[in-house]
């Protein structure tokens, strides 16, 4: 494992930030830390980073206990730090070359590792310039150059693409998903469809605690106990919805409240268990006469997983509990 | 070792490049050279016998209070901008430890005061040309003064790792060499057993031997000590991340 958390918690006098966190992260993962403010994300971030020890637990990063080997840990490590704070004042390269100095890459290894670093975040045409006069992309790009000085085998990033423009944000997600197939990285976040674009698992963290570890999808599957179909048909609704009640594993239909008068309805069909009805749904519409303008699953999106958990989590109840029916004009946004 | 060095010259950069230098630099040695000339001027007009006594120890005593003015806008950023920048936190992650970080601060601060000092001892060069002049009394002074420097510019490292602030910063370290400087002046009110005690501790009580052209080992061991004193306190202040959080 490359990175591992046992047991973190950390308390600030009378205040718990972080209660019980362990979780494990194997080579070249590529994991999202999600969690609201003040769930604790940053806490134990700065424990894996080695910016405080733990009041108890471990953290281990590549093999280096963190507080014990605090300098072989740190030395295994990249670390973009929330604001992706640097020296205005310094150009980038002198500033790349400070970092190098302070990780203790050797003197005659400094330029290449320099030259690398500003290769792969693609800063050269910058490299002279001051770091508080480019923008802010390119500070952060300057950020993750920092953290990849040293080719270190793990990083972490504490929300990489935070207050950026839009085209900034593709920009740097395509560098991080560049990153990750050679390094292990942790990915912090408040930004959703960032861990569903690059990430493969996700931590949610919230009121200090973990809630859920686990691949976007399987959450999906876990809070979501009945798969679901968005089906647009232009007919009348009564008829159709009987039609569709008919279809052999449908175990419920939904009309989505349309304007009067529409010319299309959306229903979203619930299966018995995990089957996949779309086909029977298709020929069913198509049989009948009505006409089949669209057909979809309705996936949820990891914004919606992450609100159903962290409202759960708020009730204090551990069963489950049905995720907020998602709207079907924003599934249909979002795919 | 490497990155002490990599500390200290990255803040003699950012020292250098800041026309925040120059003019520290600057009113130091408009105000220790206007002390210089009207020294000089007493010197002479009052026709003292003795330099060492009737000139240098004026000097020296000037030179000390330009020292106190300067040395606490030189040291408060040291800490408290990198709190405020937020860039603490990336150094913590690097493979460093705490007491580099300080001493690179701390050199860098020193070097920067070591300029100061040897742009201060141009009037002292002219002089010596028209006339020449014995050098051991300010060579005694300029140790001390230099040791002076060491342990303001230790205390002022010390308040800068407790705020974020610079204006904070430099306040608490005029407040407390102010009070090593004063804490001696209630002599008319206090016991003479007490006031004995406090004369060892008192700053400038340890200065005005250097001033007066002696260099005695009790009072570079004060500086010492009092410099040791605060960059532990700093040390431990940057070690409370771990009860405080990072602020």
């Amino acid at each position: 494992m490359e990175i591992t958390a046992e047991h973190l918690r950390k308390t600030f006098g009378s205040t718990v930030a972080v209660h019980d966190v362990s979780f494990e992260i194997a080579r070249g993962e590529v994991v999202g830390f999600l969690g609201p403010n003040g769930a604790g994300k940053s806490t134990t971030l700065r424990m894996l980073t080695g910016v405080f020890p733990p009041s108890s637990g471990r953290a281990v990063i590549a093999g280096r206990d963190v507080a014990r080997e605090p300098l072989a840990a740190r030395r295994a490590l990249g670390y973009l730090p929330e604001r992706a704070a640097s020296y205005g004042e310094m150009p980038v390269e002198k500033y790349l070359r400070f970092i190098a100095d302070m990780k203790g890459i050797p003197a005659r290894d400094v330029t290449a590792a320099v030259r690398e670093a500003m290769g792969a975040t693609a800063l050269e045409h910058v490299s002279h310039r001051l770091i508080g006069n480019l923008s802010k992309g390119y500070r952060q790009r300057v950020g993750i150059a920092q953290a990849l000085i040293g080719s270190p085998p793990v990083l972490i990033l504490d929300e990489p693409t935070s207050g950026l423009d839009p085209e900034q944000v593709t920009d740097i997600r395509g560098l991080v998903q560049g990153l990750g197939s050679e390094r292990t990285v942790i990915l912090s976040t408040h930004v959703l469809p960032e861990v569903e674009a690059i990430c493969s698992r996700v931590i949610i963290m919230n009121r200090g605690r973990i809630l859920a570890v686990d691949s976007p999808s399987s959450l999906e599957e876990h809070l979501r106990p009945h798969r679901e179909i968005a089906v647009e048909v232009a007919g009348a609704r009564d008829d159709v919805l009987r039609v569709l009640h008919a279809i052999d594993g449908v175990s419920g239909v939904a009309a989505d409240a349309a304007l009067p008068g529409a010319p299309t309805i959306t229903y979203v069909v619930r299966c018995v268990h995990h089957r996949d009805v779309r086909r029977e749904v298709a020929a069913a519409v198509a049989a009948a006469g009505f006409g089949l303008v669209e057909l979809k699953p309705v996936v949820m999106t990891l914004e919606e997983i992450f609100l159903a958990l962290t409202s759960r989590d708020r009730l204090g109840d551990e069963k489950a509990v049905t995720p907020p029916s998602p709207q079907v004009e924003r599934v249909v946004a979002s795919h | 070792m490497r990155a002490i060095s990599a500390i200290a010259r990255r803040e003699l950069a950012a020292y250098f490049g800041s026309p925040t230098a120059y003019v520290l630099i600057g009113v130091f040695l408009v105000l220790s050279g206007y002390f210089f000339y009207s020294d000089v001027a007493l010197f002479v007009t009052f026709g003292a016998q003795v330099l060492s006594t009737g000139l240098w120890r004026f000097v020296f005593v000037d030179y000390r209070l330009v020292t106190l003015l300067v040395l606490p806008l030189v040291t408060m950023r040291l800490f408290a901008e990198e709190r405020k920048l937020g860039t603490i936190e990336l150094l913590w992650t690097l493979p460093v430890k705490d007491h580099q970080l300080i001493l690179g601060k701390f050199l860098a601060a020193w070097i920067f005061f070591a300029v100061i000092v040897l742009l201060a001892m141009i009037p002292f060069a002219v002089f010596w040309v028209f006339f020449p002049f014995d050098l051991g009394p300010p060579i005694a002074g300029f140790t001390g003064l230099v040791l002076l420097g060491t342990a303001f510019i230790a205390c002022g490292i010390a308040a800068s790792t407790l705020t974020e602030n610079q204006v904070v910063a430099a306040m608490l370290t005029y407040g407390v060499l102010v009070f090593f400087w004063f804490m001696t002046w209630n002599e008319a009110v206090g016991d003479e057993s007490v006031i004995r005690y406090l004369l060892l501790l008192s700053l400038f009580d340890h200065y005005y031997n250097f001033a007066s052209g002696s260099i005695q080992t009790v009072d570079v061991a004060y500086f010492l000590v009092f410099a040791a004193f605060f960059l532990f306190i700093a040390l431990r202040s940057l070690q409370s991340r771990s009860w405080r959080g990072v602020v």
